[in-house]
């Protein structure tokens, strides 16, 4: 089966990108593919390489990386909302006169229409938030 | 294209939080996408719709207007629950938009049938 | 439908808007959800109410997290993630109470 996650919110703050993490990983462990996964509101936040948690917990920001590399998983950032929060990548950052990328690896800034198409080519969209 | 129902379930004020406004930026791709979308406004999310949005006090951008706009992108099937309005004092006359005001129950049964449910 | 709460009932009132909204299926109670299904509390009486027209589950990693495994109520079936992914595999469609 095909499935799609949209994460609404950012690491650390609420539950949601731990909760699509696991449950993105328990999908991929039961034999399913994952079509994307979407990352809306502040949920973009999931997507800056600048952050530097504690040695001794989870660096949600990495292991959305690893995991997408280990599994070669399509980690959608909407653009509007990573433009409003400022998360950008290098094409952002020319068009829009910025003098820094922080976009993590794994990731990739493009529409909501990826989100649309996430609903209408999967089988199942699964939305974490608050 | 497939077309599948697509339908945006709206339970949160607008202006207090942003998932109002930043649903309704997915309403319109997902009219663009050529989908068959609905609407669902249940407990604060039938806020969104009172009419009247000044929003110059809090220097934010009101986005009323875009109510009005789904028209133009086909966007009809606009279901607000009565009962959450009962709750909160509104009558269809308070709203910005033509919508069908239904029992909780029936809207319910209208969730059912998507395809796709997004929450925000 | 798969209805997923994450919220606990006496801090949001999605859980209340499932129950009267949602039209039959399963409920599964995630991240503070859990709450809603701890014995004693006033979730417990409204899901107990519920059990006639949805199947109740709640995610077993969230329960332990919280301390409250050891106080689920019956009738509630606890699920691991891969539980989870079962779940929204075998409903059609879902939707999250946030």
């Amino acid at each position: 089966m095909k499935f799609s996650i949209l994460i609404n919110e950012g690491p650390y703050t609420h539950q949601a990108s731990d909760s699509a993490y696991q449950f993105a990983k328990a999908v991929l462990a039961k034999g399913h593919e994952i079509f994307r996964i979407f990352f809306y509101h502040d949920g973009v936040n999931n997507a800056t390489r600048l952050t530097t948690p504690p040695q001794d917990d989870r660096n949600i920001v990495n292991r959305w990386s690893k995991l997408a590399e280990e599994n070669k998983l399509d980690m959608v950032v909407c653009v509007a909302a990573a433009q409003r929060r400022g998360i950008v990548d290098e094409g952002e950052a020319k068009r829009n006169g910025k003098d820094a990328t922080n976009l993590a690896p794994g990731f990739r800034i493009s529409g909501l229409g990826q989100l649309i198409e996430a609903g209408i080519q999967s089988d199942r969209l699964v939305t974490f938030g608050d | 294209m497939t077309i599948k129902k697509f339908m945006f379930v709206n339970r949160k004020a607008p202006y207090g939080t942003v998932y109002a406004l930043e649903s309704l930026e997915v309403v319109l791709i997902a009219a663009a996408f050529e989908q068959d979308v609905s609407l669902a406004f249940l407990d604060d999310g039938v806020y969104q719709l009172k009419k009247g949005h000044n929003t110059k006090g809090i220097e934010t951008k009101a986005f009323e207007k875009t109510y009005g706009a789904l028209e133009d992108y086909d966007i009809t099937k606009l279901y607000v629950d009565e009962e959450s309005m009962a709750a909160r004092g509104l009558t269809a006359d308070d709203l910005c938009v033509p919508v069908e005001i239904m029992s909780r129950a029936k809207l319910g049964k209208m969730i059912e049938d998507q395809d796709v449910v997004l929450s925000f | 439908m798969l209805n997923i709460v994450n919220k606990s009932p006496l801090d949001r009132g999605a859980l209340d808007s499932c129950l009267q909204a949602a039209d039959g299926g399963a409920i599964l109670l995630i991240e503070d959800g859990v709450y809603g299904a701890t014995k004693g509390s006033a979730g417990e009486a409204k899901l107990k109410a519920a059990a006639g027209k949805f199947k109740l589950y709640a995610l077993t990693a969230d329960a332990e997290a919280r301390g409250i495994a050891d106080r689920m109520m019956d009738g509630v079936t606890m699920v691991d993630y891969g539980g989870f992914v079962d779940l929204v595999a075998e409903y059609k469609t879902c939707q999250s109470w946030l």
